[in-house]
């Protein structure tokens, strides 16, 4: 078996390189990777990515925050040590309630911003110390790079780069 | 691409493309800085340095240092702390509430805004902090479990709902406002030259490389990019992450300033104990957040020649938004005296007749020119496109907002229900040398940000370009 083959295709212009991604795939090849130094409104369609869930962890993240001022409020004025302040005893959570609300809106808020933002870096593998890994660094100024790894097929190889020189790549690159 | 309507004002000027984006947003990073930029920052580090001076000696002494008695136990500290907690409100509302109406002019103003916003919140944190006396207790404020039997903070106090308030709205807009720095600082990251170094002879070069390399601009950037790289997938997660923090803030904004007004508005002090107060704080600190970033950019699109993106449009635009809230602010007062003659409380009616015409008079009627008057002038479009103007404006709007917080903290506490102990307040050398030493040290943050952040948010500014740039929209 041959060595496995990547080809770079480099793109001046975003509405280029998205019928670009479009008409590649079409043609039933697999795009692994595209960078870009913005974001396209429709790429991640176009690849064929999945939709991502953050928002949905950020939900249960703000979740786990209300749950836990609510029992934080109950275990250190109901539980813990019940004060008289201003005679309002605090006797249940739910009498106290009015006065939690805002410290529960900030917690929910604190919990789904924080752990989304965290999970966000950690998904994307993104950390003080760790390296770019666009293979052109003009990939965050103004060119778009799309990236097709093959297996080595000199047939296939040849009809990406066409495809690619046909929908508007600026250079073609290949690496092993 | 989106295709934008051509009557519609081009919010980039100038024929640019999306290079020349790249290279005008590094350029003040990547030069050095002129002699005003020099003047202006040993200027404020002076003033930092006096206010710090003043806080050690308050510290040091006590807050009897302050101009404060027994009756205005509030005064210069707290007004000051709800006026840069005010100015901190701009820039989350910019680019969390301007995102989810998918306002474009919020593009080029938004990360120096949101800057804007982290210093004042830094600088308004520093006031309840040195209140309190006894600094090094100050983790008191959290409920943290601790020696002294069961004493736990109160969570129905608003002091404490303002702690979380600010706390949570101070961390949010650090993050948000860093994930958008990402792929900027990747973008300058990429335009550095890699330092390469002849071989070290002996361990003295060795090391003397190894420091250079560290402090290159290559590995200070590189650190600060997390190494982003802007994958399709990434820019995915960073586009849904980026709506759901500017939904979670949008609220927050609110959050804020109405709870900072309840630590009033839950006080049985007559000109405190209203309703009103919540909706009136969040506008009025819009108002005040707005025009502060008015003062900055103004300056600053002039000196780091950003023209081209901070266009006479958006300064309008700006100004809109400062007459509007201005209004509402003026709405505001006069239904406060509206309902403290109809509400038949005479406290409530001394309150304000004392806030007109009392000693404090002067104050009182600072506040109505600076803030009920002049933001009426937005009116007409000759003044609102005014760059002078604007600038003039903004300062009164500043100080007509800081003698709002003076007015309703110092005239509602120095004549309350018992005329016996009556007194007034007037501020020491102290009082003032703390102010003015916040805003040098806020200067001092924002200066430092100007020449070493990318002060507009280029990465997401590309993407309008095809359809608010000027060359694209001409045809």
């Amino acid at each position: 078996m041959s060595k496995e083959k990547i080809i770079y295709g480099v793109y001046g212009d975003d509405d280029v390189i998205l019928d670009a991604v479009k008409a590649i795939r079409e043609k039933g090849h697999h795009i692994d990777e595209v960078y870009t130094p913005f974001p396209i409104h429709g790429l991640d369609t176009a690849m064929g990515l999945k939709y991502s869930r953050i928002a949905i962890c950020s939900f249960i993240y703000g979740c786990i925050g209300a749950s836990c001022a609510l029992f934080m409020f109950w275990y250190i004025m109901i539980h813990d040590w019940p004060m008289n302040i201003g005679g309002k005893p605090s006797f249940t959570l739910n009498e106290n309630l009015p006065a939690f609300i805002p410290v529960t809106f900030e917690m929910t808020v604190f919990f789904g911003a924080h752990l989304m933002v965290i999970t966000f870096l950690i998904r994307c593998g993104l950390y003080p110390g760790s390296s770019s890994k666009s293979p052109d660094p003009r990939t965050t100024d103004d060119k778009f790079l799309m990236e097709i790894h093959t297996n080595g097929d000199a047939k296939k190889i040849k009809e990406i780069k066409d495809l690619m020189k046909k929908t508007g790549a600026e250079e073609i690159k290949e690496k092993e | 691409m989106k295709h934008e309507a051509s009557i519609r004002e081009p919010l980039i000027i100038g024929n640019k493309s999306l290079h020349d984006i790249s290279e005008d947003i590094a350029k003040p990073i990547e030069t050095s800085a002129n002699k005003w930029w020099w003047s202006l920052f040993i200027l404020s580090v002076i003033t930092m340095l006096w206010g710090f001076g003043c806080i050690f000696y308050t510290i040091g002494t006590g807050i009897g240092v302050w101009g404060l008695n027994n009756t205005v136990g509030w005064a210069w500290d707290i007004t000051n702390f709800v006026w840069w907690v005010g100015i901190g409100h701009a820039g989350t509302l910019i680019s969390a509430v301007l995102l989810l109406f998918r306002q474009k002019w919020r593009l080029s103003i938004n990360r120096s805004s949101e800057a804007m916003t982290i210093f004042a919140v830094i600088q308004a944190a520093i006031f309840p902090g040195i209140h309190m006396g006894r600094i090094w207790v100050a983790y008191f404020v959290f409920p943290l479990p601790n020696q002294f039997g069961s004493l736990w903070v109160n969570f129905n106090s608003p002091l404490l709902w303002d702690v979380f308030a600010i706390s949570t709205y101070f961390t949010v807009s650090l993050v948000f406002w860093y994930m958008g720095l990402i792929p900027d600082f990747a973008m300058i990251r990429d335009r550095a030259v890699k330092p390469v170094f002849k071989k070290a002879k002996n361990f003295k070069e060795k090391i003397s490389n190894f420091f250079k390399e560290q402090t290159s601009s290559y590995n200070i950037y590189s650190i600060l990019s997390f190494g982003w790289s802007g994958r399709a997938k990434h820019w995915q997660r960073h586009e849904v992450m980026s709506l759901v923090l500017a939904g979670l803030a949008t609220p927050l904004v609110l959050s804020v300033h109405s709870i900072v007004s309840m630590d009033f508005a839950t006080s049985v002090i007559p000109g405190w104990h209203t309703t009103i107060f919540p909706p009136y704080f969040v506008a009025g600190a819009i108002f005040s957040g707005f025009a502060m970033v008015q003062t900055l950019l103004l300056v600053m699109r002039k000196v780091v020649n950003m023209e081209s993106y901070i266009t006479m449009q958006h300064i309008e635009m700006m100004n809109i938004i400062i007459m509007v809230t201005g209004s509402i602010v003026g709405i505001a007062y006069i239904t406060e005296l509206f309902i403290a003659w109809y509400s038949g409380v005479e406290y409530e009616q001394y309150a304000f007749l004392n806030r007109a015409t009392g000693p404090y008079w002067w104050a009182y009627w600072a506040m109505m020119t600076c803030n009920v008057v002049s933001p009426q002038l937005m009116w007409f479009k000759k003044l609102r496109t005014s760059i002078v103007f604007t600038f003039i404006l903004s300062i009164f709007v500043n100080i007509g907002m800081w003698f709002e917080r003076f007015v309703i903290i110092v005239t509602s506490l120095h004549r309350d229900f018992l005329p016996s102990s009556w007194s007034m307040f007037s501020p020491t050398f102290v009082d003032i040398g703390i102010f003015i030493g916040t805003m040098g040290f806020f200067m001092v943050l924002f200066l430092l940000y100007s020449r070493t952040f990318p002060v507009i948010a280029q990465a997401e500014l590309k993407t309008i370009l095809k359809s608010s740039g000027d060359n694209y929209k001409k045809g």
